[in-house]
């Protein structure tokens, strides 16, 4: 494992076969945000501080940084914590790009210390993994 | 595997040893007598074994009277779990509710 001081990032990308205009809408309506990531109020404003409530509890809050309709939307995703293993400060990044037959979509979410295993809030989620994939790493140890 | 790894493996691979570390990140501060009812083993196999995942730094003790209460040390995991990976998972799922939601999108 890693252990420098430097930030590290998560990308993700798919290739959808729908336009930009449509996942644009998935990304930044609320009750279309709702159905795949998490209940919110975000706002496709500048500026505008919003948080996201995960099933599990946790709350993020969020502030929008950048907004150009269609290509990209660019947002806070901060966890506090007073842990400082579970306490996030992060930049998620979405980057639209049409291809001849959909959207290519980006994720990048950056900001992430190599101490911040749990960080991204999910804990409850991640333990329930944690213990499975723990399970899974001994039974090849022994 | 790393000598941090080695050690947490090594404490966490005992299933009662285990079972007790999950219930302190579940249910939070315990005394050695509240872990002692749920976990099926003596209160001195109780406490060695708090006494071992004391030693990897899974877990810490804080005294008050004549109680001992443990608690989680989460943190401790780190050298365990690559969470970039991890992240990489959740985003992945999330993709996939994304990509569920567009097909419906359509109807």
């Amino acid at each position: 494992m890693n252990t420098t001081t430097e930030t590290r990032s998560v990308v993700v990308e798919r290739e959808f076969p729908h336009p930009p205009e449509k996942l644009w809408r998935a990304l930044t309506q609320p009750h279309l945000i709702e159905e795949w990531l998490m209940k919110n109020d975000f706002k496709p404003v500048v500026g505008h501080n919003f948080n996201l409530r995960g099933d599990w509890g946790g709350v993020l809050d969020c502030e929008v940084l950048a907004v150009e309709q269609h290509k990209k939307l660019t947002y806070t995703w901060n966890f506090k914590h007073e842990e400082a293993a579970y306490n996030l400060i992060s930049v998620v990044a979405w980057t639209l790009t049409p291809t001849p037959t959909g959207t290519h979509l980006r994720m990048e979410q950056s900001g992430f210390r190599p101490d911040q295993p749990q960080a991204y809030g999910g804990a409850k989620h991640g333990w329930q993994q944690f213990f499975a994939n723990l399970e899974q790493t001994l039974a090849k140890v022994e | 595997m790393s000598h941090a790894q080695e050690i947490l493996f090594r404490t966490l691979a005992d299933p009662t040893r285990r079972a007790i570390f999950e219930r302190l990140c579940r249910d939070g501060e315990q005394t050695v007598g509240a872990l002692t009812a749920r976990a099926g083993v003596s209160q001195p196999a109780v406490s060695k074994h708090l006494g071992v995942l004391k030693q990897a730094g899974l877990v810490r003790d804080r005294h008050e009277g004549r109680q001992t209460h443990y608690s989680a040390q989460l943190g401790a995991l780190s050298p365990l779990i690559d969470w970039t990976s991890q992240m990489a998972g959740f985003w992945q799922s999330r993709f996939d509710d994304l990509e569920d939601l567009l097909k419906r999108m359509d109807q």
